[in-house]
This record gives structure tokens, sequence and C-alpha cells, in this order.
């Protein structure tokens, strides 16, 4: 139960946000909530790089050149992992502009259909020739 | 319908359950993203990232000197995503006028 | 269907705080280098602060601050100045994005200090634009005079009009 408190709530929180967010892409009916499904399951698999980015007892990795300009020996023990903080945050506007596509093109099949339900969606597509 | 779809999901979060136990504690030394020669051989990135950065670009702050030098060639492909992004929206919703 | 929150107080709230907003967006992707923050984080903030006004005073009086057909030009030249600091070294002899080779003189770190700052910005500048236009697209063509709103916001929605609003094309409330 230790464990849990010190460090692995992260990836638990992730797989509920996983579960919740497959939930709402698979069981809903409006297309605008399986789209918001989409953003939760993104939005944890960034929780879950960024909380695997940690070391125990390191700080930002931000260098402080107050005291010592220049060279000064820096230990990779006492500074986060910058790597995964790089990569997400390409991640995060990558997803905010795949959103605004997706909406994008849920107005057009809005405006084409008339209605945004899969069910309904469905049969008018199966009703048209070709 | 339903039954398959549940069954679906607790399957997946039984997946998740089981392999969040045989992942290593974060923040371990022995991790992958945390040792200090990565299984290749070569050093650890990370490390080289947080040891170099100052020296390289006389900038402080190491995510950006990751993002923008060591890692710039993504950086360039995530603009570019973004634009391109802004530009399936235009092409989709602007309608001309006749 | 109007698109902005037709009220007084909150159009007189956000008019008030969007020069800060812009403001510290500035500082953020300027002090990239020395504090968390950099060219994403910029401009998405100044993306935030257009669309504060698109949502306070309406698409059509905001106009003035941040123009609908701006948005793809600015976006691309953003873009274009990642590329062109990229390419640029190429005339030097150097690799492709090796900020080393700018013809500025210093040494190899402070060209490196440059050259990050460079495209920082232009990464805030195709990001702020790119969200902008997605929102603006979004949202549609701008429609009739503002029903109640300000003065001044009347005389440019009527100097920018463009056309009518499309009632034959959208069905429902949208």
């Amino acid at each position: 139960m230790a464990e849990f408190w010190d460090g692995g709530y992260a990836y638990y929180a992730t797989a509920v946000l996983l579960v919740i967010g497959l939930y709402a892409i698979v069981v809903k009916r409006n297309l605008v909530k399986k789209l918001i499904g989409l953003n939760i399951m993104q939005a944890a698999i960034i929780l879950m790089w960024v909380a695997s980015a940690t070391r125990p007892d390191a700080t930002v990795p931000v260098l402080d050149t107050h005291g010592d300009h220049g060279k000064q020996v820096v230990d990779p023990s006492e500074y986060l992992n910058p790597l995964p903080h790089t990569l997400m945050l390409t991640a995060i506007v990558v997803g905010v502009a795949t959103t605004g596509v997706a909406f994008a093109l849920l107005i057009s099949i809005y405006r084409r259909y008339g209605t945004l339900d899969e069910a309904e969606l469905l049969e008018q597509m199966r009703g048209e020739p070709g | 319908m339903r039954h398959l779809t549940l069954a679906v999901l607790f399957a997946f979060a039984g997946l998740l359950l089981y392999g969040i136990g045989h992942v290593p504690e974060r923040g371990a030394r022995e991790s992958p993203p945390n040792a200090v020669e990565s299984p290749v051989g070569s050093p650890n990135a990370a490390n080289y990232y947080i040891e170099n950065a100052y020296v390289d670009a006389e900038t402080p702050n190491m995510v950006t000197v990751t993002l923008a030098d060591y890692r710039g060639f993504d950086t360039l492909g995530e603009t570019v995503v973004v634009f391109t992004a802004g530009m399936g929206c235009a092409l989709v919703l602007r309608r001309s006028r006749r | 269907m109007r698109d902005y929150y037709d009220d007084r107080i909150v159009a007189l709230s956000a008019r008030l705080v969007t020069p800060f907003i812009q403001l510290f967006a500035l500082y953020v992707v300027f002090h990239g280098h020395y504090s968390p923050g950099g060219g994403f984080q910029g401009g998405a903030m100044l993306a935030a602060s257009f669309l504060l006004i698109r949502l306070s005073i309406g698409t059509a009086a905001a106009q003035s601050q941040f123009r609908r057909s701006w948005g793809t030009p600015v976006s691309s030249i953003g873009s274009l100045v990642f590329l062109g600091t990229g390419l640029i070294v190429l005339f030097y002899g150097f690799n492709f994005l090796d900020y080393a080779g700018l013809p500025f003189s210093g040494s190899e770190p402070e060209l490196r200090n440059a050259g990050i700052l460079a495209i920082e910005l232009g990464v805030a500048v195709a990001v702020a634009a790119t969200l902008t236009s997605i929102y603006d697209d979004l949202v549609g063509e701008p429609l009739g005079p503002l029903a109640g709103g300000l003065d001044e916001a009347t005389e440019v929605a009527e100097a920018d009009q463009v056309e009518g609003p499309e009632r034959d094309e959208e069905r429902g409330d949208g």
C-alpha cells in the first residue's frame, strides 16, 4: 500500500482515465461525445508520460545560474528527465489541432446529414446509393 | 451487443491493471529512462542532454534546449502538422462565394 | 445566432484584461530560456487573448485586432521563419538546423541561444495564428450588425461587413 501512494497512483489514474475514454468512444451514440472520449484518452497518455519522468529528490530541469556563471558540473540525478516533457509539449499541441480538424469534420457531417447521432447516420448512409 | 461491449471494456481494464503491476517503479534507478547507459551501450540520451545543455547553448532551461536544438527536427515537423491542421480546417469549412 | 456574450460588463472586463494576457504571453515566449515556457505555451496564450476578444465583443468587432483573413498567411509566415532559420545555415556550410552557422558574430553557445529564440518566435506566431484560424472557421461567416453592442463595434462591423447571414444553409441551431 505504501508504494501505491509513493508513486503508483499516477499509473492507476492513467488506467482509470483510459477506461473512461474508451467507454465514451464505444458506448455513446453522439459523435461529439465520442470525440471527447478521444480527448480523455489523449490526456491520460500525456499524464502517464509526464508522471514517469520523475526521479527521487529531483528538481525542475532548469539550471540555476545565479551562483556561478559558466562551467559548472551538472549532476544528472538532481534534475528531472527532460525528454518526456519535450515530447509531450508536441503531443499536446498536435492534440489540440487534431481536435480542431475533427470538429470541422463534424460540422461538415451535420450540414450534410442533419444529425450527429451514430445510428441515424448509419441508416442514412446505408439508404444512399453508392 | 451490450454484453460484448462490457466484456471488451473489462478485458481492457484487466490488461491495463496487469501491465501496471509489471512496470518499474516511478523514478527507479534501473529503469531505462533513468539508467546511466542505454541497453545498447551508448550514453543515455536524457543524462547527456542534462549535462550538456548549458555548455552547448548557454540556456538554463534544458527542456527548451532539447526541444529546439537537440530535437529541433521534431519541432519542425510538429509546426508543419499544426499548420496542416489549420489548412485542413480551412479547406473543409470555408465556402467560396458564388 | 449570435456568436458572443452580449453584456457590457463582460466586454469591458475582457478589453481591460487582454493587453496583460498578451504581454504575459510575450514574456512566456521570450523567457523560454530561463524558466518553463517557450514557443508553444506563449502561442497558445496569445491565441487565448484573441479568442477572449472574439467571445466577448463578437467576431465582427474583433476584426480590428486580428482579421480572419490573416490567420492562414501569418501561420505560414511562422512556419517559414522556422524553416528559414534552418535553411540559412545550409548556405554557410553547416548541417540543417545547426544554429552554429548563423551569420552573426559570437561564440557558438551564444549563436545557438539566438537560434533557439528565433525558432521559438516562429513557432509562437504559427501556433497563435493557427488556433485563431481554426476558431474562425468553426464559427463561420460574421453575422449581421450587432444588436445592442458597443458603438464603435457597430461601426467596425458595418465597415467590414462581407455578406448577410447564410440562413439558407444553416440548419437548426448549429
